[in-house]
């Protein structure tokens, strides 16, 4: 009682002071190793626009220290997993004596990959995220068992995967055969759910650049996921994102790799159509 | 030897002789602070690393001592002087004994 | 709960026991500062410490020291468990006597950089860090 009393106490002040001064999207721009350009912000995608007349990417509401992390490959420590994962990539792994480079060549070959992630699987008949192609190549084509959804492993080869599209920007289908998926997505993204009955526009569409404690909230976009965030010092999955922000509205939580969330992530990455690819980007 | 350690060393290929270049170090690192506690509220024994040395074709660039308040993936930047051609040797000195090191060359022209 | 004057009064003292804990870290810093400087006087200026205002995460702070002609420069956070952070020695070929790293910081705290200059004497600079606790996502 007393420490809740004491911290709140500390926090009033800053609370108030933090509050006008932090509540805009920062004025910058984000050009990374002084060469990728990134497109931060943009104007909405058209399903977009009675909802939201500009985008932006999660870089502008983070601190000047923060944003000049993701600025420059070596200062972002998400970049030493991407290190790791290319290592992996020409490792041979599995029972068909394949590695990722013996059909993949070069990871920089998958330039563009990211940009269109969630998409629609014709063979499959469903809607693939990253790591579901990922394990669907390790299981199928390599002969391996599949990456812990939301591993170091896995998200070190997502991040990988998304740093060759960087600059390129997000633009995931949302007609067609995803089209059901997408709405599906859009529904839950809209839905209030969990003892604060809140629902993700709650926070990320109406109250986007307002301070929620002691947090600076974002629109949360997913352009720049996988994410180093300084909190937890290592890279962070969208679905492990999607699972805290639902567990913290105190609701019984979707898995990652669920049908639910892989239609959220269908439906939140179109929210960012036209914002670049930043992953592996450097966050909170 | 600590799990996944991995050293980066940013150093540029050429200088000028006597010129201050900017050299920045990365080690992937848990760094593992001694005052987290298990799920069953055990203390985790500190194990980080504990001395980062920077040398050039023998010479002392930078010693630095390392505490547990030094976040995971220990980051340094500093500045050297490159009196000529030749070699820096970056070491890290882990708690469990284990050495990691790096090197890279450099050409004055 | 009603709040009695005597509630007020018992909260108020546990308030001065809780902040007094920071003070027994403070203590823990000032001998280590005793110790690294003999007791000798710590100049106001020779050296720079360089921090934000209010630290993004606490778990990784971007510091960076700076003290012209040093031949040491400590780094104690006074209000973390355990002060020490790091001490820098600079060789011969440091080209300048400046170091930039990433820190933890327990809370919000004072964090303290002493020089150690080539002639002896000592500088001493202090920054207050604001560490907040996140709101959702935090």
């Amino acid at each position: 009682m007393i420490r809740k009393m004491i911290t709140v106490g500390a926090l009033g002040p800053l609370l108030f002071t933090a509050g006008a001064a932090l509540a805009e999207a920062v004025e910058d721009t984000l050009v990374v190793n002084e060469d990728i350009e990134m497109t931060t912000r943009t104007d909405a995608p058209e399903h977009l626009s009675d909802a939201l007349d500009e985008i932006m990417s999660g870089w502008h509401f983070r601190g000047t220290e923060t944003r000049a992390m993701q600025a420059d490959d070596f200062d972002n420590p998400g970049m030493i997993f991407v290190e790791q994962a290319r290592d992996d990539w020409s490792e041979v792994v599995g029972t068909e004596g394949n590695s990722c480079a013996s059909c993949h060549d070069e990871p920089e070959s998958l330039a563009g990959v990211r940009a269109v992630y969630p998409k629609w699987n014709e063979a499959a008949g469903e809607v693939r995220t990253l790591e579901m192609q990922v394990n669907d190549c390790r299981e199928n084509r390599m002969g391996a068992e599949p990456l812990k959804y939301t591993g170091g492993t896995m998200q070190a080869m997502i991040a990988l995967i998304s740093s060759v599209s960087r600059g390129m920007p997000v633009n995931v289908a949302i007609d067609g055969p995803a089209e059901s998926t997408w709405e599906d997505g859009k529904e839950l993204y809209y839905t209030r759910t969990g003892q604060l009955e809140l629902s993700c526009a709650n926070c990320h569409e109406d109250n986007y650049g307002r301070m929620i404690r002691a947090d600076h909230l974002s629109q949360g976009q997913i352009n720049g996921f996988p994410v180093y965030r300084l909190k937890n010092t290592k890279l962070n999955a969208v679905h492990a994102r999607f699972k805290g922000c639902v567990r913290d509205t105190r609701a019984e939580t979707y898995k990652p790799g669920s049908p639910e969330f892989v239609a959220l992530e269908l439906y939140v990455a179109s929210r960012g159509n036209g914002l670049s690819v930043e992953g592996p980007s450097v966050r909170n | 030897m600590a799990k996944g350690v991995r050293p980066r060393v940013k150093v540029p290929k050429t200088a000028s002789a006597g010129e201050a270049i900017t050299i920045k170090t990365l080690i992937s690192h848990k760094m593992e602070s001694g005052q987290r506690k298990d799920s069953d509220g055990n203390k985790i024994p500190r194990s980080i690393i504990n001395r980062f040395t920077c040398d050039f074709n023998g010479e002392n660039v930078i010693d630095v001592t390392l505490e547990p308040a030094i976040s995971t993936n220990p980051f340094f930047e500093f500045e050297a002087t490159v009196p000529e051609t030749g070699e820096f040797q970056f070491t890290w000195y882990d708690d469990d004994g284990s050495v990691y090191e790096t090197s890279k060359k450099i050409s004055v022209e | 709960m009603e709040l009695t004057r005597r509630k007020v009064m018992i909260m108020g003292t546990g308030a001065m026991v809780a902040f007094g804990l920071p003070m027994a870290a403070n203590a823990a810093g000032e001998d280590l500062i005793e110790a690294f400087t003999g007791g000798a006087e710590m100049a106001e200026s020779g050296v720079t410490l360089t921090a934000p205002e209010i630290a993004e995460n606490g778990n990784t702070v971007p510091i960076e020291v700076d003290a012209d002609g040093a031949s040491e420069i400590m780094v104690l956070a006074l209000g973390n468990p355990t002060p020490p952070v790091a001490t820098f020695k600079f060789g011969p070929l440091a080209a300048s006597h400046t170091a930039s790293t990433r820190i933890r910081l327990a809370g919000t705290q004072d964090v303290v950089a002493i020089a150690k200059m080539k002639d002896g004497s000592f500088a001493k600079a202090t920054k207050t860090v604001k560490v907040t606790i996140g709101g959702c996502g935090g």
